[in-house]
């Protein structure tokens, strides 16, 4: 509708006019089909599946935190902490990355995609608790404007736009971003949660423990020393980043993608598969050297954020591969090299996220090779 | 002396025909050299003389050279050049020239050097190939200094060697970014260089 007063903004208020839904208001020339799944109505369900892994991993912040400082409180209590401490790191990574999404819509003078609603709450889903807001913003505008924008906006971009923020977070602060001091809130946030930190605390990662583990058997501890198991690492009640720590709230998730349809389960299950598979190969040849290699392949699967990247990170259709074929082996892939660097390179106690975006870079590469031996299959056919 | 046509030799190779980010060329040092401003001072300096130097060497042996072996003898000239630089950098600024190790000895295989004695140094005279050398110099040495800048600066809080960044700032939370000192980073700069550059001169940008 051009020549209004404010024309100019109209990608903006086309923005804002079809937030989460196309609106009925229909054409009056010709006949549009158009299938109810759009792009608008995938992103939604994206969020909707991360909604179960979120709030319980703002119980969790608050349970971490209420255990760190030996004070007993309800259930709402320690969700009314994780929620206030999350809360900022959210406004933030939406703010911001909304904000480079309506100017540069607006400079290319494009519809506003929704494509940041899903990158805005995963951002702050996989940083530690403890991530300063200004962080989280300086790596929100870097991954939105150098793995998004320059490649075309929503659809476009090579590498998966969370992780790429998460790794510039990982490589320009490492210290914010693993050890153990940041994965558990210790403290008071607007008068929630006063005390001091009991003696015995420790913050560190079930994964972090593992790698600077020295002696055999493992043993993994939560803040205040006490063991955790397989079972604690299931539910999610052990430090880490917010929206990884529970397995069992990222398979419900897992399980609204699937039976919507929205996320391929080649992808999700063979990440499992090869996770697995490598948990086990890695576990046969355990060594002290490497100490993560005693973990069995389930435990490797349940800790860390491995679970997350599976259900959350590879199925990402934009960056992932295209083929039929192809998922099966990006998703092998993912989850042999997740496991790979989590066992043999000390230096990353975690793997998921580098080798979701190392594979992010090949998946090119995979769609070709299968497009090809496609192609050359069906020549042979020909030739006889 | 400064012709217009001179001028141009001297000048162009500043914005419309940079080395670095038009002709993307001797990327691989930009991003090996620039962690640190100091650094990639004395490198710009470096390619300048020995750019210069050789481009007026081969300028005025020109009509001798020999076409089938031109590129060796450019070779032996520029390599006469870095090694009597090297020398320099090792008896003065020995800290710069072991944070630069090999990189000087490298500047043998920028692609600048053995572009600009192809291009220009063979075919003119030696003032010209003289000002195209320094030209195609600064060039570089501009795009090496703007890099450096902002990677010291974001990456270490410093320049030349110097914190710049208040203490106040850090006491406030602010954290040096780790990333920058990575040589990822000195690629995103310039390409960030590129856009800048790109969007301000219309004639530049591709179709």
């Amino acid at each position: 509708m051009p020549g209004g007063k404010f024309a100019k903004l109209q990608s903006v208020f086309e923005g804002f006019e079809t937030f989460l839904f196309t609106p009925d208001t229909t054409r009056k020339t010709g006949v549009h089909v158009h299938d109810s799944i759009d792009l608008k109505r995938t992103m939604i369900i994206v969020v909707i599946s991360l909604i179960p892994a979120l709030l319980f991993g703002m119980f969790n912040v608050g349970y971490q935190h209420y255990l760190a400082i030996g004070t007993e409180a309800t259930v709402m209590e320690k969700f009314a902490y994780g929620l206030v401490a999350m809360l900022p790191s959210i406004v933030v990574s939406y703010t911001v990355g909304l904000g480079i999404e309506f100017i540069a819509a607006q400079i290319r003078g494009h519809e506003i995609q929704e494509g940041f609603l899903v990158s805005g709450i995963l951002i702050p889903m996989i940083c530690p608790i403890d991530t300063p807001v200004w962080m989280i913003a300086v790596a929100t505008a870097f991954a939105v404007v150098f793995a998004k924008e320059v490649f075309g906006g929503t659809g476009m971009n090579i590498w998966n736009v969370a992780l790429i923020a998460r790794a510039v977070l990982f490589f320009g602060y490492p210290s914010k971003m693993s050890g153990d001091a940041v994965f558990v809130a210790t403290e008071p946030v607007l008068g929630l949660g006063k005390g001091t930190v009991v003696d015995g605390f420790s913050g560190a990662t079930p994964l972090g423990q593992v790698a600077t583990a020295t002696s055999e058997p493992l043993s993994i501890t939560g803040v205040t020393g006490e063991p955790i198991g397989l079972y604690d690492a299931f539910i999610g009640l052990i430090p880490g980043s917010v929206g990884e720590v529970s397995a069992l709230c990222i398979l419900i998730g897992g399980a609204i993608l699937l039976y919507t349809g929205i996320a391929s389960w080649k992808v999700m299950v063979s990440v499992f598969a090869g996770g697995f598979v490598m948990g086990t190969v890695c576990n046969m040849f355990a060594t002290p050297v490497y100490p993560a290699s005693m973990l069995s392949a389930v435990e490797q699967i349940c800790y860390g954020g491995f679970a997350f990247a599976a259900v959350f990170m590879a199925t990402d259709p934009v960056t992932g591969a295209r083929t039929e074929t192809g998922k099966y082996i990006y998703g092998f892939l993912v989850g042999v090299f997740a496991i790979l660097i989590r066992v043999y390179n000390g230096g990353y106690p975690e793997g998921a996220m580098l080798a979701v975006l190392l594979m992010n870079t090949f998946a090119p590469l995979i769609d070709y090779c299968v497009v090809q031996s496609n192609i050359r299959r069906r020549l042979n056919r020909v030739k006889k | 002396m400064l012709s217009k046509k001179n001028k141009g030799i001297l000048f162009n190779p500043l914005s419309k025909n940079n080395p670095v980010v038009v002709q993307v060329l001797g990327i691989c040092s930009v991003l090996a050299v620039t962690a640190k401003l100091e650094p990639a001072l004395v490198m710009g300096i470096s390619v300048i003389a020995v750019l210069a130097f050789s481009n007026v060497i081969i300028s005025l042996i020109r009509n001798t050279i020999p076409n089938n072996i031109r590129i060796i003898v450019q070779l032996v000239v520029v390599a006469a050049l870095v090694i009597i630089v090297d020398q320099i950098l090792k008896a003065y600024t020995y800290e710069v020239s072991k944070a630069l190790s090999v990189f000087i000895g490298l500047i043998i295989t920028n692609c600048i050097l053995m572009g600009r004695l192809e291009a220009f140094a063979l075919s003119n005279k030696p003032w010209p190939a003289f000002l195209d050398g320094v030209g195609n110099g600064l060039g570089y040495a501009i795009i090496l200094v703007i890099v450096g800048f902002f990677r010291e600066l974001l990456g270490s809080g410093s320049l030349m060697g110097c914190k710049v960044i208040p203490q106040s700032f850090y006491d406030m939370g602010y954290m040096d970014n780790g990333l920058m000192i990575l040589p990822p980073m000195a690629l995103i700069t310039v390409a960030c260089i590129i856009w800048v550059q790109r969007s301000r001169d219309k004639d530049l940008q591709e179709k």
